[in-house]
């Protein structure tokens, strides 16, 4: 039992942290004012690897674990929670499905240049009917000779437009339910494939979300990934995984909170003195630290068990995780623009962008209220 | 071409100094790579990448300044030389360079580069000193390199400007903030750092006593600077009476007129 991150945890961190705050905090605001996509911080985290952290050397990525990657994720949304869902919905979202599911030449031609971000990558789950209730999924594939047609829309998709490959799903045998759902990897620019509007959002607000549109798109046969009738089982697997990303986002926006309230109490006076030196701030500061403790060591755990056991005993750890650190960020940015008093309401100061990028970790990759079901069937399962 | 860099860890640059039994307590400070040296650092990888040739980093310090050595392999440094020798604990800068001075002559080079200061100590005479043990010449502050054959052109800070020099190589030329914006360490970098030679020497491997090595140099004291008074409150006085008052304190408390 040790709780030391390591050597190269420490770099890791140590370098993510100063790229954050060197390159991508500067631009934060104005990119969430604007709705801008991060483009060119994409390809400078490119370029550091930061697109591809744990999947191994030979296809392109560090060869670390989930703590790097948990790391990575944390420190790019302590800065900018936009660029910290980028990163992880590409790495999550896509290059991991890829790399769980694919075949040795699905992984050479899609995971190796998603993982050195050469390309980038997203993933198509959600409907306009088929959201938590994913056996609702209306996109068809039909197999015809070497090639399936898809047909239908998916919403809410993270990265759509500026990816250049999608993980989506699509239902081959509507009877079958969940069983009938299939995964496949369809390329942009793929003539029916499209791109339908994209979202105004609360928060996350440079992230890029759109409607993946499919209009009798035609994609290879050998771009199906995994088994027909498989697709449930990749989504719920990406998920397990993916909610890893999230927790550690979640994490990264607790933390930005809370050392902005931190500072802000410390230097802010009223009554004569720093408003830290009342006890009702030290509380609140307190219970931030405590909370941000917690939450990040039970992703730690996560990312330990996801490092080192199968993905039906990481769902239930993970779902926690996921769902405690959205809990807390939630909370801690909250308090965080409480501290800040009405400047706290402005967007003088990041606490308000935090405080609206933090309600999402809340819903996307499986709502609280999912992650509960996931935990309650796991401790109920006997 | 062949460089060697010498570098030294320091405490980060946001570091609260914090005195205990009259020493400086290095307890719980981050310790980072001298920032100075990062840009001697980038140079060599960056004349690498054009000329080719090997980058070996050579640090003296304890166990604990593994971790700049790290990061400079992690930056893209081929191999490293770390000196760590309890003996070595309380150099001075005449010591230290006699023995980087050694240890680099055990290392093919054509040029030697290092920062022009370190953040803790800011003594600036390691790096010349080395040069001078090793009888070659030095050039300090660089802000620009080129280097072509046998020879480097150089261009450095001096006092309100700059001036160019040309110097034959080898040479050691210490860099200065400006000569480059150092790159962040990979994370395929990270993780082929572990796999590069960082070899530990003792004064014994470099074929060194002690005993010849008594720094000439000691510190009996440190100290802090003072903490920041209080401001001063000029209040219940006529805005004439209170204008006078303020300008005789500016004048002969804090006499800045």
């Amino acid at each position: 039992m040790n709780f030391d991150l390591t050597e190269d945890h420490v770099m890791l961190r140590e370098t993510v942290r100063a790229f954050a705050e060197e390159q991508a905090g500067p631009g934060a605001e104005e990119r969430d004012e604007h709705e801008e996509f991060p483009m060119d911080l994409w390809k400078q985290c490119a370029e550091l690897g930061l697109t591809g952290v744990n999947f191994p050397e030979e296809y392109g990525g560090a060869g670390m674990d989930y703590v790097s990657y948990s790391l990575t994720i944390e420190e790019l949304s302590r800065v900018d929670a936009s660029l910290g869902v980028t990163i992880s919905a590409h790495s999550s979202l896509c290059a991991n499905p890829i790399y769980k599911f694919g075949t040795e030449e699905q992984k050479q031609k899609y995971l190796v240049p998603l993982a050195t971000g050469e390309k980038m990558g997203a993933f198509g789950l959600t409907e306009n009917m088929a959201g938590t209730d994913s056996s609702a999924t209306k996109t068809t594939a039909v197999k015809e000779g070497d090639e399936y047609v898809i047909n239908g829309t998916k919403i809410f998709i993270t990265n759509g437009y500026y990816a250049d490959v999608y993980v989506i799903t699509a239902q081959m045998d509507k009877s079958k339910g969940n069983k009938g759902i299939t995964a496949f990897i369809v390329e942009k620019d793929t003539p029916g494939f499209t791109f339908g509007k994209k979202e105004k959002k609360m928060g996350i607000r440079s992230s890029a979300t759109y409607e993946l549109v499919f209009e009798n798109c035609r994609i290879p046969a050998e771009n199906l990934l995994g088994q027909e009738g498989g697709g449930f089982k990749v989504a719920m697997t990406t998920l397990d995984y993916g909610r890893i990303g999230i927790a550690s986002q979640a994490i990264g926006i607790a933390q930005g909170a809370y050392e902005a309230a931190l500072k802000y109490a410390k230097e802010r006076v009223q009554f004569g003195q720093p408003i830290a030196n009342f006890q009702v701030n030290q509380f609140k500061l307190a219970d931030m630290w405590m909370k941000i403790e917690a939450a990040r060591l039970m992703v730690h755990k996560a990312c330990y068990v996801a490092d080192n056991y199968d993905n039906r005993t990481l769902s239930p750890y993970a779902a926690a995780a996921k769902t405690m650190a959205s809990e807390v960020a939630n909370e801690v940015a909250r308090q965080a623009v409480q501290i800040f008093g009405g400047y706290g309401y402005t967007r003088e100061y990041p606490v308000e962008r935090m405080m609206r990028d933090a309600k999402i970790t809340e819903i996307y990759e499986g709502t609280s209220e999912v992650q509960r079901i996931v935990v309650a069937s796991h401790i109920l399962k006997d | 071409m062949n460089i060697v860099v010498t570098l030294k860890q320091t405490f980060d640059t946001e570091a609260n100094i914090v005195l205990k039994d009259g020493k400086i307590d290095a307890t719980g400070v981050n310790m980072v790579m001298n920032p100075y040296d990062e840009f001697a650092v980038e140079e060599a990888l960056k004349l690498r990448e054009k000329d080719g040739g090997e980058v070996v980093i050579v640090c003296m310090g304890g166990a604990d300044s593994e971790k700049a050595v790290r990061t400079a392999l992690a930056m893209g440094a081929d191999r490293a030389v770390l000196i760590n020798d309890p003996a070595l604990d309380a150099s001075d800068e005449w010591v230290r360079a006699e023995v980087l001075a050694k240890a680099i002559k055990d290392i093919p080079f054509d040029l030697l580069l290092a920062g022009r200061i370190a953040v803790d100590d800011q003594s600036s005479q390691v790096a010349v000193r080395v040069a001078e043990v090793l009888g070659m010449p030095s050039v300090t502050s660089i802000l620009k390199l080129d280097v072509d054959g046998g020879k480097a052109t150089v261009t450095r800070e001096i006092d309100g400007g700059t001036e160019t020099i040309e110097v034959p190589l080898p040479a050691m030329l210490t860099a200065q903030k400006g000569l480059n914006e150092p790159r962040y360490p990979t994370m395929p970098g990270i993780m082929k750092a572990k796999k590069k030679e960082m070899k530990t020497v003792t004064l014994a491997d470099l074929g060194l006593n002690a005993a010849d090595f008594a720094p000439k140099m000691t510190a009996p004291v440190y100290s802090l600077p003072e903490a920041r008074k209080a401001g001063v409150v000029i209040a219940g006085e006529e805005p004439i009476d209170a204008v006078k008052k303020l300008v005789k304190l500016l004048h002969e408390e804090a006499k800045v007129v």
